[in-house]
């Protein structure tokens, strides 16, 4: 019965006050990661369905991990050197961002269309770190937060070796793109509300 | 004694206590929402499926546990030369060459199909490969992936002088659990309880099944070659006379795209039914064939 009213409750009180919508916790579990390499001789497409990430609008912090075994491709072969001999999986399971949005705009969000921001952090893949800047969007819908990004990296910055024999098969920059449906975080929508009347 | 152990818990304690109060309020301080997020994220108890055991779906003369997957063919071609011993004037094997070509098939993730002809007695060959368990990590691991594997080979070769040899006589059958472990990202070890019944001995006294058991191994030098090693010992009572275990040393190098697989062995023959029942060869007198097995996959059905 609780949950039920929170459930009625929390986009209720989105739509009521813009300053509770934009700052309230959102995650998701089941996020999805698509990586692209594209060359002369074969574009190369992986698909991972179970991103984890945590979008704070109060503090403006998000945080992502990745299962990197999760990612699946057309091939089943390349697939298994993915994880065997490129990201080495078993000794780093997972790939993470840690960050916050720069000058996030927290009464805009609450308007509704898909607004730009910028995120700047630390991307960890294969054990390597880089500190990055990512653009991307946010849209508030229905009470969820839609994410979406789309930049690219360079499997050479993070020490990925590429075997000379297939060297002209994989792209020296891999695009990537991020698409989170994320769901307001339930035990912080009490707190939310409260955390408004400081403002 | 007891007290000593008392004394031992009781500064343990103290220890962990001290060790929490050091702790929690650094963490609170940073507030780190990925540890947050892993900590929501990571399941302990989570069952993860351990891939990859070997490089290719056979080792040397075995077949291994793994199979090429849903949608996917592998085209393989098997090459044995002649016996290292064999002369300059055949140069050292490379004057002969056997070979063996095989589809195998991923009807789903677990069951695989297979046809082969080796060029040897002009033997046409075809599998079954099921993986009835694989190997886990988490919670109540499976510590071993089995495959079980039955194939049944029959020779085309035209007897002369023409011998009355009905269709079945020249039919073979093979049955192998394949049961392996990977130990660590470097060694894996498979165990092959085998069995051969052959339709058709050429002597009353020879035994029409062959019972045997198989080990190989494979151990990663770098991260993409890796050394492989297979011997079959035929169980005494039904080993057939004159017939040698075999033992394959090999080398298996991933080049990106598919894998060469270089060996030296004592048979000549690339199905259980050759390797396992008909090997002549002395592998610690030189009786030595110099092989390889190429694979290359195809994706029929791709996964996405």
């Amino acid at each position: 019965m609780k949950r039920l009213l929170s459930l009625v409750l929390i986009p209720l009180l989105m739509t009521a006050s813009q300053s509770v919508s934009a700052q309230g916790k959102f995650m998701t579990k089941v996020g999805r990661v698509t990586f692209f390499s594209t060359s002369i001789i074969e574009d190369i497409e992986a698909r991972n369905t179970s991103a984890a990430a945590v979008l704070d609008l109060s503090t403006s912090q998000l945080a992502f991990s990745v299962p990197v075994k999760e990612f699946l491709f057309k091939r089943t072969l390349m697939q298994e050197h993915f994880n065997e001999n490129y990201m080495e999986s078993t000794k780093f399971p997972r790939a993470t961002f840690t960050g916050h949005f720069v000058g996030l705009d927290a009464a805009a969000l609450a308007t509704p269309g898909s607004h730009i921001v910028k995120v700047e952090g630390d991307l960890t893949l294969h054990g390597v770190t880089h500190h990055m800047t990512v653009p991307g969007t946010l849209e508030l819908k229905n009470g969820q937060l839609m994410a979406f990004a789309l930049f690219s990296v360079a499997p050479a910055d993070y020490n990925i070796e590429v075997p000379l024999l297939v060297r002209e098969n994989i792209a020296k920059i891999v695009s990537i793109r991020v698409g989170l449906t994320c769901d307001p975080v339930g035990g912080s929508a009490a707190p939310v509300t409260r955390s408004t009347s400081p403002n | 004694m007891k007290s000593i152990r008392h004394a031992f818990s009781f500064s343990f304690l103290i220890s962990l206590g001290a060790a929490l109060l050091a702790v929690a309020p650094a963490a609170h301080a940073q507030d780190d929402l990925l540890g947050q997020l892993e900590k929501e994220t990571t399941d302990p108890q989570k069952r993860e499926v351990v891939t990859a055991t070997f490089k290719g779906t056979h080792i040397i003369n075995s077949q291994s546990v793994e199979t090429p997957g849903e949608g996917t063919m592998a085209f393989l071609i098997q090459h044995r030369f002649g016996t290292l011993n064999s002369g300059a004037y055949n140069l050292f094997g490379l004057d002969q060459a056997v070979l063996r070509l095989s589809f195998e098939y991923g009807i789903t993730n677990r069951l695989t199909v297979g046809v082969g002809r080796s060029s040897q007695d002009k033997t046409y060959d075809g599998f079954l490969k099921y993986r009835a368990l694989r190997q886990t990590t988490g919670a109540r691991a499976m510590p071993v992936s089995v495959t079980l594997f039955a194939s049944s080979a029959i020779t085309t070769l035209k007897f002369n002088p023409p011998t009355e040899r009905s269709t079945t006589s020249r039919v073979t059958y093979a049955y192998q659990a394949l049961i392996a472990r990977k130990f660590s990202p470097a060694l894996s070890v498979q165990l092959m309880p085998t069995l051969i019944h052959r339709n058709f001995v050429a002597t009353p006294s020879e035994q029409n099944d062959v019972y045997a058991l198989g080990g190989a191994l494979r151990q990663k030098i770098t991260k993409r070659t890796v050394l492989t090693a297979d011997y079959y010992y035929l169980l005494p009572g039904n080993k057939p006379t004159g017939v040698r275990n075999a033992l394959g040393l090999g080398v298996d190098i991933e080049t990106g795209g598919h894998i060469f697989q270089l060996h030296v062995t004592n048979s000549l023959g690339m199905t259980e039914k050759f390797f396992v029942s008909e090997t002549t060869g002395n592998f610690f007198k030189g009786d030595l064939y110099f092989g390889f097995t190429v694979a290359r996959n195809f994706t029929i059905k791709p996964q996405i």
